[in-house]
């Protein structure tokens, strides 16, 4: 069965040309024209640019030529721009926009050799905790459809939960790579701020988004972000730092290491079954030679709140450009250059998007500044201060990735502030700039728990190392929903 | 808090947001637990903590070389405006 095996596993056998790129790929295409009406994860399907590029990777391989991703299919979240293939963002706004260029991750990932299957897709500019918010439908959660799959990165997620893609690219402004990994039972990873580039990344919130990765492991989360990693004059928040092999990392053993359990994630709101789950993962770090002691982040609990005046903030500064001029819907017969941009922009954007600007307009207003905007800074300050303190004393972080499995389509749509508080886990890191993962560690009430684990600025290798180790001792990741076994 | 109509239908304006009557009490509802719900800031004891921009410590955004580094694709990028003649973007006439 092609699609039960890993990422790794593919390049392996596509190497050792026991299978060609052309099979993967009319494989994968036929499970995502099959999933469609059911799960929506993709906004578009590239079949005809997959296949010539399967056809070229085929030949490379044959001539022992090719990237170590060679012939590996993927897809990308459809904020990633892809010159000649639309992206929409999960916005009417941009529903026929093409890029002329191609984002890094996309010019990277088919460098390395991977060939792309369709754009995923995504709350509408990634704003959103349940992939409801997209102008191209919901995505649904492959394990029972009357869920969401959490989002933004609902598409990605779903996707690789079915197995429709062996991995995908996503981005992770407050949890959006974490949170549906957890819905949905699969991998995920989100690097530190600055480790892959956001050139090419349409941008929601400069100072949190970060491109990563949804796989079925931390091994073969492992792969993919070794290519996508690295330095690029073009984003000028890209870090310069060497990107190590991580794959080669993996099996490091982790005795010694110290592990510190995040109290406050375990006191408020939490599923008790949910908890049981996250316990009984830590039990297994235990056994597997690590230490482990509880840290209290006391100020963890302003994340929220500080994330909801930053992110709004830079939302609305980022979301300006949309003005029905350059790029972009544009409304009929615009009476005067005012009448021009609020129509175009009242008509492109959804409810959820115009709240957040609105949201970031209202705090960066004369009079707000201060008393909002600079007064998240600095608490944004006290958490990064925190975490930095915590990684003084253990070399990880972990807890849960969510408060509770995955909920119902329309469960928290009424309110705008019980879905932001399903990202009360996952802000922090995004604040403080650090790498994170969630990855699969069992199951409550028949649905896949998450555990988090969060880790020092550059330190990917340690947490897809930790990963590793437990996905060796456990088969959380490996189990499928039935329908797409 | 509770934000006002008027007050809604100006951020709507500086936001150049054009909201339907019908859907304004919708957004007052909103934006007013949003803005009741960031107000926890205020217990935040932050006195003396610097203002934090940058996730990472310490560093601050690169700057390039003051050179020119692309081309005029002006052509290619314009392809996907709404209105283009002669090389510029079209808008209605502001300028009576």
């Amino acid at each position: 069965m092609i699609h039960r095996q890993t990422l790794s596993q593919l390049a392996a056998a596509l190497r050792a040309r026991k299978v060609s790129s052309v099979e993967l790929v009319r494989t994968y295409l036929a499970r995502i024209e099959a999933s469609q009406p059911a799960l929506n994860a993709f906004v578009s399907i590239t079949a005809e640019h997959a296949l010539a590029a399967a056809e070229a990777a085929d030949r490379a391989l044959a001539a022992g030529r090719g990237g170590p991703l060679e012939g590996v299919p993927i897809g990308h979240k459809d904020l990633f721009c892809t010159a000649g293939v639309r992206t929409t963002c999960g916005s009417r706004m941009l529903e026929n926009f093409v890029s002329p260029y191609d984002a890094t991750v996309v010019t990277r990932l088919r460098a390395a050799g991977a060939v792309m299957l369709g754009k995923l897709n995504m709350d509408e500019f990634a704003m959103g905790s349940s992939n409801e918010t997209s102008h191209f439908g919901p995505v649904r959660n492959p394990w029972n459809t009357a869920l969401v799959p959490g989002g933004s990165s609902g598409g990605s997620a779903a996707a690789v939960a079915a197995r429709l893609l062996p991995a995908a690219t996503a981005t992770d402004t407050g949890g959006s790579i974490r949170q549906p990994a957890a819905f949905c039972g699969i991998t995920g990873i989100k690097p530190t701020y600055g480790r892959v580039s956001r050139y090419g990344m349409i941008a929601f919130a400069s100072s949190l988004d970060q491109g990563g990765v949804l796989a079925a492991s931390a091994e073969d989360a492992a792969w993919l972000l070794r290519e996508m990693a690295g330095f690029d004059p073009r984003d000028s928040t890209s870090v310069d730092a060497p990107v190590p092999d991580y794959p080669a990392g993996l099996d490091a053993p982790l005795a010694g290491m110290k592990i510190g359990l995040l109290k406050e994630f375990f006191d408020t709101g939490l599923d008790p079954q949910y908890e049981r789950c996250v316990r009984e993962a830590l039990a297994v770090f235990e056994r597997l030679g690590a230490t482990l002691c509880e840290v209290s982040l006391p100020n963890i609990s302003l994340s929220v709140p500080v994330y909801y005046v930053v992110a709004p903030a830079e939302c609305s500064s980022n979301l300006a450009r949309y003005d029905g001029v350059r790029f972009g819907h544009r409304c009929a017969d615009a009476r005067d250059l005012q009448d021009l941009y609020k129509r175009s922009r009242s008509e492109g954007f959804g409810a959820e998007v115009k709240r957040r600007i609105m949201t970031g307009t209202y705090v960066l207003s004369a009079g707000y500044y201060d008393a909002y905007y600079l007064k998240a800074q600095r608490a944004r300050r006290l958490i990064s201060a925190e975490f930095a303190r915590a990684f003084g004393e253990v070399d990880l972080l972990m807890g849960p990735t969510t408060p509770t499995v995955a909920f119902a389509l329309g469960a928290k749509t009424a309110d705008p502030i019980t879905m932001y508080l399903n990202d009360i886990y996952t802000i922090g890191a995004n604040l403080a700039g650090l790498p994170a993962m969630s990855i699969p560690c069992g199951f409550a009430a028949g649905l896949p728990a998450g555990l988090q684990i969060i880790g020092p600025h550059f330190a990917e290798q340690r947490l897809l190392q930790a990963a590793h180790r437990y996905q060796l001792e456990t088969d959380w990741h490996v189990r499928l929903p039935e329908q797409y076994a | 808090m509770a934000l006002t109509r008027e007050q809604v239908e100006n951020i709507a304006h500086l936001a150049r947001l054009e909201l339907e009557a019908a859907e304004i009490p919708q957004f007052q509802q909103n934006l007013s637990r949003i803005v009741d719900f960031i107000g926890e800031l205020e217990r935040a004891d932050t006195a003396g903590v610097a203002p934090m921009a940058h996730p990472l410590p310490g560093l601050t955004q690169r700057l390039r070389p003051d050179a020119v580094t692309e081309r005029d694709e002006h052509e290619l990028y314009q392809r996907n405006a709404p209105q283009v003649a002669s090389g510029l973007y079209l808008v209605p006439k502001v300028i009576e």
